[in-house]
């Protein structure tokens, strides 16, 4: 009987029992006998010098080990250059404890290590410092119009610069009939995921370190340590196997990981660094962003000039960059184009990416004037995008490798009821609340980065697969099993994916919405690679049945080779690895690449279309998202569950962007002022109502052989202006500031 | 946190020697808020006297002359769902069940949830000014972000606000606080129990060291026909009110017998203002005439950089609230505005 294809069921998460029952172990609950707890002591003044750290005290207190700080910090690697990780933005990155300058609040100037952690974290808190204040600026406000190009580096391969202008912008604006404008303001946002970022470095004496580290990128982890510490890379293994949530924090290597590694190197002991959830907000974050957009349109609703200029936070010492002004063209085709974007250097930490980057930012500046220009227009806001929709990214000149976005549009706009909105705002009432129905497109990027895999089939019949990737809450571990399982035609029963470990065949950091298509391209390389051997050993066994056939005459089906022509000719997978491979494993370690020749001739990215209907108290302003629906187009669904859980996450997160939460920024004192999940708020169940997915499957040829695009960031992007424009639709305001509060209604 | 002694007290007279043995001494009851306290450092406590073992206080009694008797150990969920508060103190339920998160209500008690200390982003954070955890260092909250922040009763000292859902129906409800110490026991007034900041924003109350809350008591009337508890708030649960009203009608047909109008969230307690409420005494209950009691409850209301809407908002927040309690079956799990 053959089995259907486990890509495109809908499996539970593997791993789920173990997460339920707390069986599954993160890195902070790795304990083994005799190990040390470090606690992080960080500046309390924005920027300066420390003039002393008294640590003497400290240091007396019984059960303290050691205190770290720059003044006897062991040394590590001179060149910046060492410091960056794959994920390094141009500059100089961040070392911790490196001198005695702070460059922002919160920066880490010592480390206690300790016989507890209550202990260590006791000592942090008596620990007294001298500083040499300085005069700091952390306002981005004040910086509307004085930012200066950024640095570009290999960074700009993955986020290119803004495409050139074309055409003439200015003229074409002045002359237009229907305009349309406005100026967007982000705050910061911190990731927080539910996991504290935490290392146990074992140390396992000869320079040999095993690391579990909660991190989007165990060889990222391994290559940094290698180079700081000046240690050979086989001798660092980093392991992530569970990962509570990251959402672009564990991309780069964070503090702890530095200071843990330190400590284990210098006192020859096993330690554990920990970060509290305030010390969560002392490392990368969204960047505040402003933006002003000029969009201008003829009287039959085609698009006809776009201005898009975005003003981003930097730090001081690195050049973060996003893509934040490059969509709008790529989705509304006209002649007439003006795209820009510029940093501002503050004091503060280098922001790093974060769901979506750059995409949720410039998304709702961009579909929320489209929403503007519509009713300027008159017209249906669905409408409006639907004229201008194009196969045909202008930015590259290229067609979309595929693009259902119109069926998105259309089927999701059905199911909604899109239909039911009356055109003019405050049109819809339901009791005390006004009614607004939103709508807006998502637009992402569908990349893939090279990446190995391992396959292996075992005397079980079993197929075992590797890869250094972490599963960061994604459900990567089953969509890759599903992969793997469909290489072989094997149930994923008997599919071993083993991964989160550095010294696993490598993968490149989880980001970016392409892990999926990356490390499932390898999979997919190695398992072709595995059959190939399959069949060579098959047919080499006494009396095979499969004669001299090739691998297209023949079928991997439940455990089996067998001949299409003749489906009783059939030998075991456990047959050949017993009798044809003396009971040893069959193992194969391949590449995946992307398919540069191929790919260049296309466009690739996934698309969304978010219908939204909120709720607004006409007398207090209280909003709800009272129902939302996401249609995604993004190649092929492997997984429907994990993929419908992966777009909820996202729309939870839409809402929370768009109403709920923000990083308070206190200019004056310069640091962040809610750094607790009691202040900064996320939403809670009472917050969230009818949400509702639908996957348009795309058949991509082009993308690669798995035609996969990704769905990380697709599900956010497009949900925060869809709210917004409800609440235009609801009260006839426009509100251009994240989050909305609800007293801006009143 | 530092280090700290623990003693469990099974006894009153055993619970004030050990608190009274140092002036940094502290009972625990539900520990909800004095733990957080201890792991920012703000609270240094020598001992925690805790006083769960003590075998009174946990119940819920009436009194001969009609009035009602909460236990100060009894938890805020277990005061909120209990039949005689949900029956005949429907506003005090509600309040309490509009606050915290429910795994916290499991664990407040009645006692510590009037000694909760403010919210306020400042005053939690040790290494900036703040003249209500460091006397004399300043407010950074007037200059800094003060969305939400106190518009009523404020000094030059400390815009904090009170940051308790169920003191605000206390409030309304004319509550009496039964404390106890190794002196003897005192009642205080509601209204007398929480300070304005002055120029003593460091005192929250005037409850004394060594003085134990042992109960709350609630006057017979309770207000169980017409009465309702809005609170608008930055999410729909687990976050503390911009503005919360808690209203309580005695009514005659459509005329006010009584009415009683408690605000939170925009000042250093509950705020009453018996002016506006004489005004509604024998009106009719309308939008007009709450309106009016509103314009009175918020007079001399004071708006700061990023509070100034919670004058507006708090207006209209009395008069919704008003209209609401006249159907008191409008009102919305986790006091949200009717629908």
């Amino acid at each position: 009987m053959k089995n259907p294809p486990a890509t495109g069921q809908s499996i539970s998460r593997i791993e789920g029992p173990l997460k339920v029952t707390g069986a599954a172990k993160y890195s902070g609950e790795y304990n083994v006998p005799g190990l040390l707890y470090g606690y992080v002591v960080n500046s309390t003044i924005t920027k300066g010098k420390i003039i002393k750290i008294y640590t003497e005290e400290i240091k007396a207190l019984p059960g303290v080990i050691d205190v770290f700080s720059h003044e006897n910090r062991p040394s590590t690697a001179w060149f910046d250059m060492k410091y960056a990780d794959m994920d390094a933005p141009p500059g100089s990155p961040f070392r911790p404890l490196h001198d005695a300058e702070i460059r922002y609040n919160g920066q880490p100037i010592a480390l206690i290590v300790a016989e507890t952690f209550e202990l260590a974290r006791y000592a942090a808190s008596i620990i007294s410092v001298d500083y040499e204040k300085e005069i700091f600026d952390t306002d981005l406000r004040s910086h509307f119009g004085d930012g200066r190009e950024p640095e570009t580096g290999m960074a700009s391969l993955l986020k290119p610069p803004p495409p050139e202008p074309t055409g003439y912008f200015e003229t074409a604006y002045a002359a237009a009939k229907y305009k349309a404008s406005g100026e967007f303001y982000h705050g910061t946002e911190h990731h927080n995921p539910m996991e504290l970022f935490t290392t146990t470095t074992l140390y396992e004496g000869k320079g040999k370190l095993s690391i579990y580290d909660k991190t989007q990128g165990t060889v990222n982890c391994q290559l940094y340590v290698a180079n700081v510490f000046g240690l050979r890379f086989k001798d660092v293994k980093v392991i992530s196997p569970f990962v509570g949530g990251a959402f672009g924090s564990g991309l780069r290597p964070q503090y702890q990981l530095f200071l843990s590694v330190m400590a284990a190197l210098e006192l020859k002991r096993h330690v554990r660094v920990t970060l509290d959830r305030s010390q969560m907000f002392t490392f990368g974050h969204r960047p505040p962003t402003l933006q002003r957009t000029r969009f201008a349109a003829d009287a039959d609703g085609m698009v006809t000039a776009l201005n898009h200029t975005a003003f981003a936070e930097t730090s001081r010492f690195e050049d973060y960059t996003e893509v934040v002004v490059n969509w709008s063209p790529k989705l509304y085709p006209a002649a007439h184009t003006l795209l820009d974007y510029k940093l501002v250097p503050l004091d503060v930490f280098s922001p790093m990416d974060m769901r979506a980057p750059g995409g949720s930012t410039g998304m709702h500046a961009i579909e929320s004037t489209l929403d503007e220009l519509a009713y300027q227009l008159k017209m249906d806001p669905l409408d409006l995008r639907l004229k201008n929709y194009t196969m045909i990214d202008i930015t590259v000149n290229l067609p979309y490798s595929s693009k259902e976005l119109k069926e998105c549009y259309l089927k999701g706009a059905e199911k909604f009821g899109w239909a039911n909105r009356a055109p003019e705002p405050r049109s819809m009432k339901r009791g005390h609340k006004l009614v607004g129905y939103g709508m807006a497109t998502g637009i992402w990027d569908a990349m893939q980065a090279p990446a190995r895999a391992e396959a292996a089939m075992t005397r079980d019949g079993k197929l075992h697969v590797k890869s250094a990737v972490t599963d960061i809450g994604t459900g990567t571990f089953t969509v890759m099993t599903q992969i793997a399982a469909d290489e072989l035609g094997l149930p994923v029963a008997d599919v071993i994916f083993s991964y989160g470990d550095s010294k696993l065949p490598f993968a490149p950091i989880q980001g970016g919405s392409m892990t999926t298509s990356t490390v499932g391209t390898a999979i997919r390389a190695a398992g072709k690679a595995l059959r190939k051997k399959l069949l060579r050993v098959a047919k080499r066994m006494k009396d095979s049945p499969l004669g001299k056939a090739e691998l297209e005459e023949v079928i991997f089906q439940n455990g089996y080779i067998i001949l299409k022509d003749n489906p009783q000719a059939a030998v075991s997978f456990a047959d050949i690895i017993n009798d044809g491979h003396h009971g040893l494993p069959l193992k194969t370690t391949n590449t995946g690449v992307p398919n540069m020749a191929k790919l260049n001739k296309y466009s690739r990215a996934a698309h969304s279309a978010v219908f939204v209907e909120v709720e607004v108290d006409e007398e207090l302003g209280v909003i709800n998202v009272t129902r939302a629906l996401t249609a995604v187009a993004a190649g092929k669904i492997i997984n429907p569950k994990t993929s419908r859980s992966q777009i909820l996450g996202s729309m939870v997160w839409g809402i929370s962007k768009a109403l709920r939460e923000e990083t308070i920024l206190d200019n004056q004192l310069g640091k962040y002022m809610n750094q607790n999940l009691g202040e900064y708020h996320i939403p809670v169940h009472a917050d969230i109502h009818d949400l509702d997915v639908m996957f348009i499957e795309e058949n991509d040829e082009h993308i690669n052989e798995l035609g996969i695009k990704g769905l990380g960031e697709i599900g956010l992007v497009g949900v925060a202006p869809a709210i917004t424009n409800a609440i235009f639709h609801a009260t006839g305001k426009r509100l251009n500031q994240l989050p909305v509060h609800f007293d801006m209604l009143l | 946190m530092n280090n700290f002694d623990y003693g469990a007290a099974a006894e009153l007279k055993d619970a004030f020697i050990q608190v009274n043995e140092n002036a940094a001494n502290a009972f625990l009851a539900g520990g909800t808020n004095l733990i957080d306290l201890l792991k920012y450092n703000l609270v240094k406590a020598e001992k925690l006297v805790d006083i769960n073992p003590l075998p009174d206080y946990h119940g819920i009694e009436e009194t001969s002359d009609g009035k009602v008797r909460l236990g100060a150990l009894l938890t805020n969920a277990d005061t909120a769902y209990h039949p005689l508060i949900e029956t005949n103190y429907p506003l005090l339920s509600r309040a309490i069940l509009a606050g915290a998160s429910a795994q916290i209500r499991n664990m407040a008690t009645n006692g510590g949830n009037l000694l909760q200390r403010t919210r306020c982003y400042y005053f939690y954070d040790a290494n900036v000014p703040c003249n209500k955890r460091n006397p004399g260092s300043g407010c950074s909250a007037i200059p800094g972000y003060n969305r939400t922040m106190a518009i009523l009763g404020t000094s030059e000292y400390c815009i904090a606000v009170f940051p308790s859902d169920m003191c605000v129906a206390l409030a309304a409800l004319d509550a009496t606080v039964d404390v106890s110490s190794a002196e003897g026991n005192r009642s205080i007034a509601f209204a007398d129990f929480h300070r304005l900041p002055g120029n003593t924003p460091h005192l929250d109350n005037n409850l004394q060291h060594g003085e134990l809350i042992t109960g709350i008591t609630l006057p017979k009337k309770g207000f169980e026909k017409n009465y309702s508890y809005l609170k608008l708030r930055d999410r729909n649960s687990y976050a503390f009110a911009l503005v919360s009203v808690a209203t309580a009608l005695d009514l005659d047909g459509d005329r006010i017998k009584e009415a009683r109008i408690a605000l939170g969230g925009v000042a250093h307690r509950p705020w009453r203002v018996k002016e506006a409420e004489d005004l509604l005494q024998n009106q009719t209950a309308t939008r007009e005439n709450f309106a009016a009691a509103a314009d009175l409850i918020l007079k001399g209301a004071k708006g700061f950089e990023h509070n100034s809407f919670k004058i507006e908002l708090a207006k209209r927040a009395i008069i919704r609230n008003c209209m609401m309690a006249l159907h008191p079956e409008s009102q919305m799990p986790g006091a949200q505005p009717s629908a």
